[in-house]
């Protein structure tokens, strides 16, 4: 059981100036996949980093299966929007960090590390440092470092972002092959619409600073009744006129937000 | 003036001051006016220098006493450093630690290391340990301070990402503080090398009975300038040769780490 519950979350910086989330309720079931999109600044990655045990909410409590977060582990993998890969490491080392720290046995070890590599599409580069790769490579490694943990929560913050759009829609294809084949709880943050619509089962749309949630909608019901999961190319689904009108709907929630005009 | 003359320029401004020193020594010495055995010429001492290379003046000659003193160095220097940089990272590490030496140390810190000599002296006595001891007062403070800053400093996103990995502590330690904290650790070593130098011919000025300060306290008794100067000239060059050391090691992983 990996549920999330964000229970009357409330989180301010600095001595209480900044009111970054304010009163958010919010539950994913278990192996629930989903988006939190928002306006830039609105807390999505505070929500994140509460959950990953980085930070403490002001008020409120944050449980991941039923037990309050404490402290960050390796059962709650994150891809930090900005990679944070260690610079002293190679790819490989990168990669097989988490999983030294479980004590694996250097051969299986190796072999998970391999398949990791096969699947961001590096081979070649395993002896590369961080510094050598671009920002799209670098930003696989992260996910990659997260994936081979096989973690109960994966926290995705913007893992796409770097990437150019070919490149993303390789990405966001294997996460949907991964998601289905091996189903996690994942909380998964993006500005790309579209990108949650394709991925999430409910997308949470977040007010402007404080954030607030503003609104949930149900993708997966949608996608099941409208048999989406034919299609395993993005572009096809992105056709259907089922995901365009989602699509436009979570547009205009959030460019409410982003003008600030009253409802 | 432009940059592309400067290191040539500085380079015949210090050839300029290093000839008006020797000059004006040679020249203060030849005239007259301070007595031959308080100001030897620099040819007298350069004499000296070579003649105290082979024969023997307070038991032994100068490299036998500058490895006597190299030796008190080298166990003192790294004694600081295989104490003070894990302890400087544990505790930008862990708060409590921090919070339970960093008043002790800032107490002791002020303590010069010429003041520990006495205590040295009756606690380790004058031939090895005493020396270290003050050797280690000199080296210690820097090796720990900039392993600790360092330590703080540390990106905190690699140190969640470690965390997020389930890193154990000692791992933690050794594999993103210790890289990561690694510039400011090389260049607390350097300057504790250079301080620890110090501290130890200070210390050999007190106590020990062998190494170039002691050197130098037996022929100021004998009113030996010649050799005095010969000694200090050893101290300053050999401190010079450490630091050249230390400094090309610092650039080195500077420009390892700057790739990144
Ligand atoms: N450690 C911190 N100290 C002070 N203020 C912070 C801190 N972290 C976040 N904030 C503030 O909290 C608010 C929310 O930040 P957060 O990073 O969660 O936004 P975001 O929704 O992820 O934005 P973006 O889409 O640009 O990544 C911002 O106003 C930010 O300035
Ligand atoms: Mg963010």
């Amino acid at each position: 059981m990996s549920s999330i519950r964000f229970d009357a979350v409330s989180k301010s910086f600095g001595a209480g100036q900044v009111k970054a989330l304010d009163d958010v309720d919010l539950a994913i079931a278990d192996k629930e996949f989903l988006a939190i999109v928002g306006p830039s600044g609105c807390g999505k990655t505070t929500c994140l980093r509460l959950a990953a045990g980085f930070e403490f909410p002001t008020s409120g409590r944050v449980l991941v299966g039923n037990a309050e977060v404490r402290e960050p582990g390796p059962d709650r993998a994150v891809v930090f929007q900005q990679f944070a890969l260690f610079p002293w490491k190679t790819v490989v080392e990168n990669i097989e960090l988490g999983l030294r720290n479980r004590n694996m046995p250097r051969e299986e070890r190796r072999i998970r590390v391999m398949e990791a590599v096969e699947l961001i599409g590096l081979n070649g580069y395993e002896g590369a440092y961080p510094h050598q790769l671009s920002g799209g490579m670098q930003q696989r490694v992260a996910i990659a470092r997260a994936y081979v943990l096989d973690p109960q929560v994966l926290l995705m913050d913007e893992p796409f972002g770097a990437l150019d759009a070919q490149t993303r829609v390789v990405m966001q294809e294997e996460l949907v092959r991964l998601a289905r084949r091996n189903p996690r709880t994942v909380l998964f943050i993006t500005h790309g619409v579209e990108e949650a619509v394709y991925l999430a089962d409910r997308v949470a749309i977040m007010t402007r600073r404080p954030g607030r949630l503003k609104e949930i909608v149900d993708v997966k019901s949608i996608r099941e009744a409208e048999g989406w999961e034919r299609y395993s190319r993005i572009e096809d689904v992105m056709d259907l006129e089922s995901f365009v009108h989602l699509r436009t709907h979570i547009w205009r929630s959030l460019r409410e937000e982003k003008t600030g005009a009253a409802h | 003036m432009t940059g592309a003359l400067d290191p040539a320029r500085r380079m015949v401004l210090g050839l300029a001051g290093l000839v008006g020193f020797f000059g004006l020594w040679a020249l203060v010495a030849a005239s007259g006016l301070v007595g031959k055995a308080f100001l030897p010429g620099p040819l007298e001492v350069a004499e000296r220098l070579v003649t105290l290379l082979h024969t023997s003046f307070a038991g032994g000659t100068l490299p036998q006493h500058l490895a006597s003193s190299l030796q008190r160095f080298s166990a003192g220097y790294l004694l600081a450093a295989a104490v003070g940089v894990p302890l400087g990272l544990l505790m930008g590490r862990f708060r409590l630690l921090d919070d339970i030496v960093s008043p002790l140390f800032d107490a002791l810190r002020f303590i010069a290391p010429i003041a520990w000599v006495p205590f040295a002296a009756l606690w380790f006595g004058t031939g090895f340990g005493g020396p270290v001891l003050i050797i280690f007062s000199g080296a210690f403070p820097p090796c720990l301070l900039n392993a600790y800053r360092g330590a703080r400093q540390v990106d905190p996103r690699y140190i969640e990402a470690a965390e997020m990995l389930g890193t154990p502590t000692h791992r933690l330690i050794l594999e993103v503080l210790l890289p990561a904290a690694t510039p400011s650790i090389v260049a607390g070593l350097r300057i504790g090398a250079g301080l620890g130098w110090q501290s130890l011919v200070g210390a050999e000025l007190i106590v020990a009975s062998t190494g170039v300060g002691y050197m130098m306290v037996q022929a100021q008794s004998g009113v030996a300038t010649a050799t005095v100067m010969v000694g200090m000239a050893a101290i300053g060059l050999v401190g010079v040769l450490i630091d050249i050391a230390l400094r090309a090691l610092e650039a080195r992983i500077h420009n390892r780490l700057a790739r990144a």
